[in-house]
């Protein structure tokens, strides 16, 4: 292999005039965190809401919980961007269509919203695994105590499902952030999008990839410390796992 | 203050838990309901705070009706206490939070009230120094004697108890029945199903025997254990008083 390695790269400046490469691989970090970020926000809030309703004694709700996560996670993600950025601005009124259009940053908006919309179906079955597990009585007992179906779900249902659910839910967030990737398709230059045109810029494809490759083990490795605390920080004493 | 009239329960068309029940609970009175397992007494009990529907008859509980759409069942609910086979403390919560949330968020009881009310029944049922502990870090009778205060703490009118010490190791049994045997005597209304005969023989006014989803017999503790008038009770208790 003829291949002229280059670490130096990094600290040469980019031929866009913000700085070096190295500032533009950090200026995808930023992207892909702050879409990651509002897709995990979006996921976890609508995630619980159709995970929550699938656990509910409504057919109606059961049905929309059912029907919601078998779109959102039976289709490609990469099928889903391309739907949210090309597919729905046509099919739109014309203006509202062109408002999207010309929406700024509207790769942003899209990646974010998509990868939160598939991600929720994710988290939307873990949490109503999460609620099946408890014991069928902890429901009958807030029942009884006269709390109403939301307060047996706040107070009662959910800060123990979510506390089973934990380490599966770290997935999920680690899985969002590396989603994130897939928006390079719609244009948005997040980390693995400027380590692309930076190989394009230098033709220093392994150190491009290299310095991508080691950003998103850092942040994940982040991340999993993070929930590890999460999860200690919420154990109760002598329940499960707990001391 | 407990009028069960002619109610039935089907699961499914064919399969009936209760047919034509009725029987009442009058103030002050202990009435103990016994049967083999499946007879559908575990069923009928929890009808009475419409934990379980049921698709004719009426319950009235201290003249509200409990198959009413119009009853606000929350409501009825907190008046009328609990206890369950498995206890169903809430494990994320200590001990003296279990007692206070429902006091709070459905009596709107104030935190200081509801923790001096929680402390005194805790102290009642002789567990005072487990107030700051998690119900993973009792005892079955400990939390069994918890859950009884826990439903205590919203000032019921009734009690009901689903065979509350069934799930219990023997040497735990006594200590739950004391604090129900102490209730008894003060004069609160209390239906219970169980299958200790010595606490029904102590503190029970009457003996329902349930077979097959049906009241088989309904009489005065006297008269059931001196003589029962059906071939079924005289069956089931000599089976279970052979020991």
């Amino acid at each position: 292999m003829n291949y002229n390695w280059n670490w130096g790269i990094f600290f040469q400046p980019n031929p866009m005039g913000t700085g070096t490469y190295l500032d533009m691989l950090l200026s995808g970090l930023v992207l892909t965190l702050k879409t990651a970020a509002l897709a995990w926000v979006i996921a976890l809030i609508t995630g619980s809401i159709v995970g929550v309703m699938r656990t509910l004694p409504s057919k109606g709700a059961n049905w929309f919980g059912f029907a919601y996560v078998e779109f959102f996670r039976n289709m490609p993600l990469l099928v889903q961007l391309f739907l949210w950025f090309f597919v729905l601005p046509e099919i739109l009124p014309k203006a509202a269509g062109l408002w999207l259009k010309q929406l700024p940053n509207a790769p942003f908006w899209t990646a974010a919203i998509g990868v939160g919309f598939f991600m929720s179906a994710r988290v939307a079955v873990q949490l109503q695994a999460g609620i099946s597990s408890l014991p069928r009585g902890q429901r009958m007992a807030a029942t009884a105590l006269g709390l109403t179906t939301v307060q047996g779900y706040r107070y009662v249902l959910l800060p123990m499902a979510f506390r089973i659910i934990l380490p599966p839910l770290t997935s999920e967030f680690l899985n969002t952030i590396k989603n994130t990737a897939v928006a390079i398709t719609i244009g948005l230059l997040e980390l693995t999008g400027q380590a692309r045109s930076m190989q394009e810029f230098s033709f220093q494809v392994f150190e491009a990839f290299t310095a991508a490759t080691i950003l998103y083990l850092l942040v994940n490795a982040v991340v999993v410390t993070a929930m590890r605390f999460l999860e200690r920080w919420v154990a109760i004493p002598g329940y499960i796992t707990g001391k | 203050m407990i009028e069960i009239s002619h109610v039935n329960k089907w699961y499914s068309p064919t399969f009936q838990v209760l047919t034509d029940c009725t029987t009442n609970v009058t103030k002050g009175e202990v009435v103990v309901v016994c049967g083999p397992s499946g007879s559908g007494k575990s069923t009928l009990i929890k009808c009475v705070n419409a934990l379980e529907p049921f698709q004719s008859g009426d319950i009235l509980v201290d003249g509200t009706k409990v198959n009413d759409p119009k009853t606000d069942l929350p409501k009825l609910r907190s008046r009328v206490g609990m206890v369950f086979q498995h206890f169903e403390l809430f494990p994320h919560l200590k001990i003296i939070d279990n007692l206070c949330l429902a006091q709070e968020k459905v009596l709107g009881r104030g935190h200081d009230k509801a923790q001096a009310k929680g402390m005194q029944l805790l102290e009642r049922v002789g567990l005072k120094e487990q107030a700051q502990k998690f119900p993973a870090q009792l005892s079955g009778g400990q939390q069994q004697r918890v859950a009884i205060a826990r439903a205590l703490a919203m000032d019921p009118i009734v009690m009901l108890f689903d065979e509350p010490t069934s799930a219990l190791d023997p040497e735990m049994v006594s200590e739950v029945l004391d604090v129900m045997v102490d209730l008894a005597r003060e004069g609160m209304t209390m239906m219970v199903v169980t299958h200790e005969m010595g606490f029904a023989r102590k503190v029970a006014n009457r003996v329902i025997f349930m077979d097959r989803g049906e009241i088989v017999e309904d009489a005065a503790k006297d008269d059931f254990f001196g003589k029962p008038r059906s071939d079924r009770a005289q069956k089931f208790l000599s089976k279970i008083l052979s020991h």
